[in-house]
């Protein structure tokens, strides 16, 4: 068997297929509204024609370089370029502003590297045993990740947890916009037929995370007369690998996080690279440094979202179900070339399979490659003059935003946003919370109304929440951070601004 | 000077010609000549599912039978009403269609008041494809036929638990209707999609599913499936008796098509009913639709409207009782 992978693997026509999947999944992924899921897609026609080797390796190609393109952008423009980057923006665009946007990228693309190929490595030897995890969670279980989730708020409001808990909140109304995912019935549409599709978490990030910072970019440019910079110096790419070198731990653990989070299906790059964000800033003695362009910020949303790639395939190949969006389009393509994802798909496409995992792993080292020496490039991007920069930025708004639904409803949507944005960031609402909410909305929403569900058939709505072995952990952890939160809240504020904080906390 | 003359009568026809096409800019002589320029395919669900796939799958044939580019766009949201509401808007001239799915165009209009279009504002042009929605139970349930089943929730009425995907959806219906028929009572669990409602039942969190036979395929070898729509046995599944073989009058299905707004001159719908026709015969493909757990199907535009008709006045009673 393992001659056929190999000799797969020096097929030059499949390395052809790699490197261009992995190079054309870059420049995709980083610009915002086109995301790893449309890119697969839209390349899925192709692979009907080709077969299985070069069509899986492109595509877990264009997935991987993909999320990480959503970083560039993320890094350079504060625009996550797909939801996976969201948390890379918190530090990943301060960075920048502090004119180390190649510190940055090359912090991202070894990040993404490393945790790729952890999760690649997943995949390769424990997928079977891992696999049995996504069947695991059921709507008792979701409901409880998506409280779990939400007790991260208290690290992504930069000032203060009320504000960031009514963003929170904020977020969770404005997810429960057009037809209900259990009930059926139409919500907050005032009639309005074009609603009931419901907003789009993707136009929602790109008016609310980038059209804040253009008005921002304007506003200093008119007072201050200040714009971006790019401080050049020599050698930056290797001194950011050597400090990263000295962080396994933190690379360790965001990519095991991200690689859970890929294996629940549902979960996707956006909540694993949040959580992971979470943890870094709590595991950080310098906590207060996040958020204000602190390196170990990008690592832990990196490294995280691109080990859920590998994660999001564990599912799929042994169970034939899709931990991720993007995961299901190549479902779609295993599907069109006869093959049938499952249990059996290790035992009869042994070939097939290795192949595919190796040359996956293959794939981001590729990326990381690219990324690399690409990194001095595109941050010169950067040194533009801000009045070509900025319609420049809006215009890729524009096009990303009605490019996801093909609808202008939604890049008036974005622009509305984006300057309600702008205000709300005024007064102190972070973008971070109310994403969250749109985010884990949903999931808490269908997680409730579907325990409740099978609660009934079990004689009693509420026993199903606290009585399954995985609904209790997820409590506990919930708990412990929703704690630890108001802990370091007070620690970090001075007991008495802490103790405001502790008791409108404890008011919701 | 009979040059000049010949001009102005000319412009003259045209302007009466324009005048009586009223607003349609297609004039009679453009329906002729259809499709003379791009054509577009939209599709209202995410890029990626089951509909963009068999969109994919056409696609090189619709454009050599047309003898014109064809683009394919997304218009998600809403289950596809966002798209089909955003198709029947637009000129009905044939330049514009969609894929289209039963019973989603018939249910959606009936269960919301804001859905923007109504069933009968689509112009059916063909079927393609029929996908069976079949009930099916873990193996290691103990569960062997559909009179086990019955009998299972009729003792505990209520109690038995049924993963489906979507609310006044194909599986939502199906289940009401089996309910009606068999005089169960079962606890309807509807999931956001195919892949959720999987995960959820093979985890154990619902005693059975309804799932569509692509995807019962798929997970068959942990399964008993119970009873299958169709109106006759599927290659695919030659021990699982359909519900009419078992004395239910259903037959659950979700369709897939495509349309175009209503009042598309016929001569325009022939044209696309005739090319869509035609790689709906061809062998290739209907053989990859049986292999994926499809039915490939090869209705017409009249046959099309009949069916939905039919479907319409099945489904409508079974969703009132459910609203």
């Amino acid at each position: 068997m393992w001659e056929t992978v190999l000799s797969a693997l020096m097929d030059p026509v499949n390395a052809l297929f790699l490197v261009g999947g992995v190079a054309g999944g870059i420049v995709v992924g980083a610009l915002p509204g086109l995301t790893a899921t449309m890119a697969l897609a839209l390349m899925l026609p192709f692979t009907f024609s080709m077969s299985p080797e070069p069509a899986l390796i492109m595509l877990g190609g264009i997935y991987i370089g993909a999320i990480y393109g959503g970083s560039i952008s993320a890094i350079l423009i504060n625009t996550p370029g797909t939801p996976s980057s969201i948390a890379t923006t918190f530090d990943g665009y301060p960075m920048t502003r502090q004119g180390k946007p190649e510190q940055a990228l090359v912090t991202a693309a070894f990040s993404s590297g490393i945790g790729g190929v952890l999760g690649g490595l997943t995949l390769l030897f424990l997928s079977p045993a891992l696999a049995d995890l996504a069947l695991q969670f059921g709507p008792p279980e979701f409901f409880w990740v998506a409280i779990f989730g939400l007790t991260i708020i208290a690290t992504l409001s930069a000032g203060s947890l009320l504000k960031g808990m009514i963003g929170g909140c904020l977020g969770l109304m404005l997810s429960t916009v057009g037809i209900a995912p259990i009930g059926g019935e139409s919500r907050f549409t005032f009639g309005f037929s074009p609603l009931q599709g419901g907003l789009d978490l993707v136009v929602m990030l790109i008016g609310l995370f980038c059209i804040p910072e253009v008005l921002a970019m304007v506003d200093r440019k008119r007072v201050a007369k200040q714009g971006l910079a790019l401080k050049r110096e020599k050698g930056v790419a290797g001194g950011v690998i050597k400090k990263l070198v000295r962080q396994p731990l933190l690379l360790l653990r965001s990519s095991i996080v991200g690689i859970i989070t890929g294996i629940i299906p549902g979960a996707g790059g956006n909540i694993a690279s949040l959580l992971s964000y979470d943890l870094a800033v709590r595991f950080d003695k310098k906590h207060k440094d996040y958020g204000k362009g602190r390196m170990e910020g990008v690592v832990a949303s990196e490294a995280s979202n691109n080990a859920e790639v590998g994660g999001s395939l564990v599912p799929l190949l042994s169970l034939g179900i899709p931990g991720a969006a993007p995961a299901a389009v190549l479902m779609g393509a295993l599907l069109i070339q006869g093959i049938t994802p499952g249990p059996d798909l290790y035992t009869r496409y042994p070939d097939l399979v290795y192949t595919f995992i190796i040359a996956f792993i293959i794939a981001n080292f590729v990326m990381f490659v690219m990324a690399f020496y690409g990194a001095r490039y595109v941050a010169r991007m950067i040194d533009l003059p801000a009045d070509v920069l900025l319609p420049m930025i809006v215009m890729l708004t524009v096009i990303g935003s009605f490019a996801i639904r093909n609808s202008y409803l939604d890049v008036c949507m974005m622009l509305g946003f984006g300057i309600a944005g702008y205000f709300l960031k005024k007064v102190g609402f972070e973008p971070g919370p109310i994403v969250l909410g749109i985010i884990l909305g949903p999931i808490a929403e269908t997680g409730l109304a579907q325990s409740m569900l099978l609660g009934q058939a079990e004689g009693g709505v509420w026993q199903i929440f606290f009585t399954r072995p995985i609904t209790l952990v997820l409590i506990v952890l919930s708990l412990i951070s929703l704690l630890s939160a108001v802990y370091i809240q007070t620690s970090r504020a001075g007991w008495k601004a802490g103790r405001r904080d502790a008791e409108t906390c404890d008011a919701d | 000077m009979v040059k000049r003359k010949g001009i102005l009568w000319l412009s003259l026809f045209l302007l009466a010609a324009s005048v009586l096409a009223g607003c349609k800019a297609s004039s009679s002589t453009g329906d002729a000549d259809f499709p003379n320029r791009q054509l577009t395919y939209m599709i209202p669900f995410e890029a990626g599912g089951q509909s963009d796939i068999e969109a994919r799958r056409q696609h090189k044939h619709l454009e050599k039978e047309l003898g014109q580019p064809v683009v394919i766009t997304y218009k998600p949201g809403g289950g596809g009403s966002v798209g089909w509401t955003e198709m029947v808007n637009k000129k009905p001239d044939g330049y514009y269609m969609a894929g289209i799915n039963i019973p989603h165009i018939i249910l959606q209009p009936m269960s919301n008041e804001d859905t923007g279009y109504k069933t009968d504002q689509i112009q059916p042009v063909a079927l393609f494809q029929s996908t069976p929605i079949g009930l099916a139970v873990k193996k290691e349930s103990g569960i062997r036929s559909m009179k086990d089943f019955v009998q299972k929730s009729k003792e505990d009425p209520g109690k038995v638990t049924v993963a489906g995907s979507g609310t006044f959806s194909g599986h939502h219906l199906a289940l009401q209707q089996l309910e009606q028929q068999a005089e169960m009572k079962l606890k309807y669990v509807p999931f956001t999609g195919a892949a959720t409602q999987v995960q959820a039942f093979l985890g154990g969190n619902t005693d059975a599913i309804l799932a569509n036979s692509s995807d019962l395929l798929k997970y068959k070898d942990r399964l008993n499936i119970l009873a299958i729509g169709g109106e006759k046995k599927l290659g695919f599944f030659p021990d699982t008796p359909t519900f009419k073989e078992l004395g239910y009058a259903m037959n659950p299905t979700i369709d897939r098509g495509v349309g175009v707004p209503k009042g598309t001159p016929e001569a325009v719908v022939e044209r696309l009913e005739q090319a869509f026709l035609q790689i709906a015969k061809d062998q290739k493909i209907q053989q990859q639709m049986k292999k994926e757990g499809f039915l490939p199907l090869e209705m017409g535009a009249k046959e099309s409207e009949q069916y939905i008709e039919q479907r319409k006045k099945e489904l409508e009673p079974v969703l009132q009782e459910l609203k």
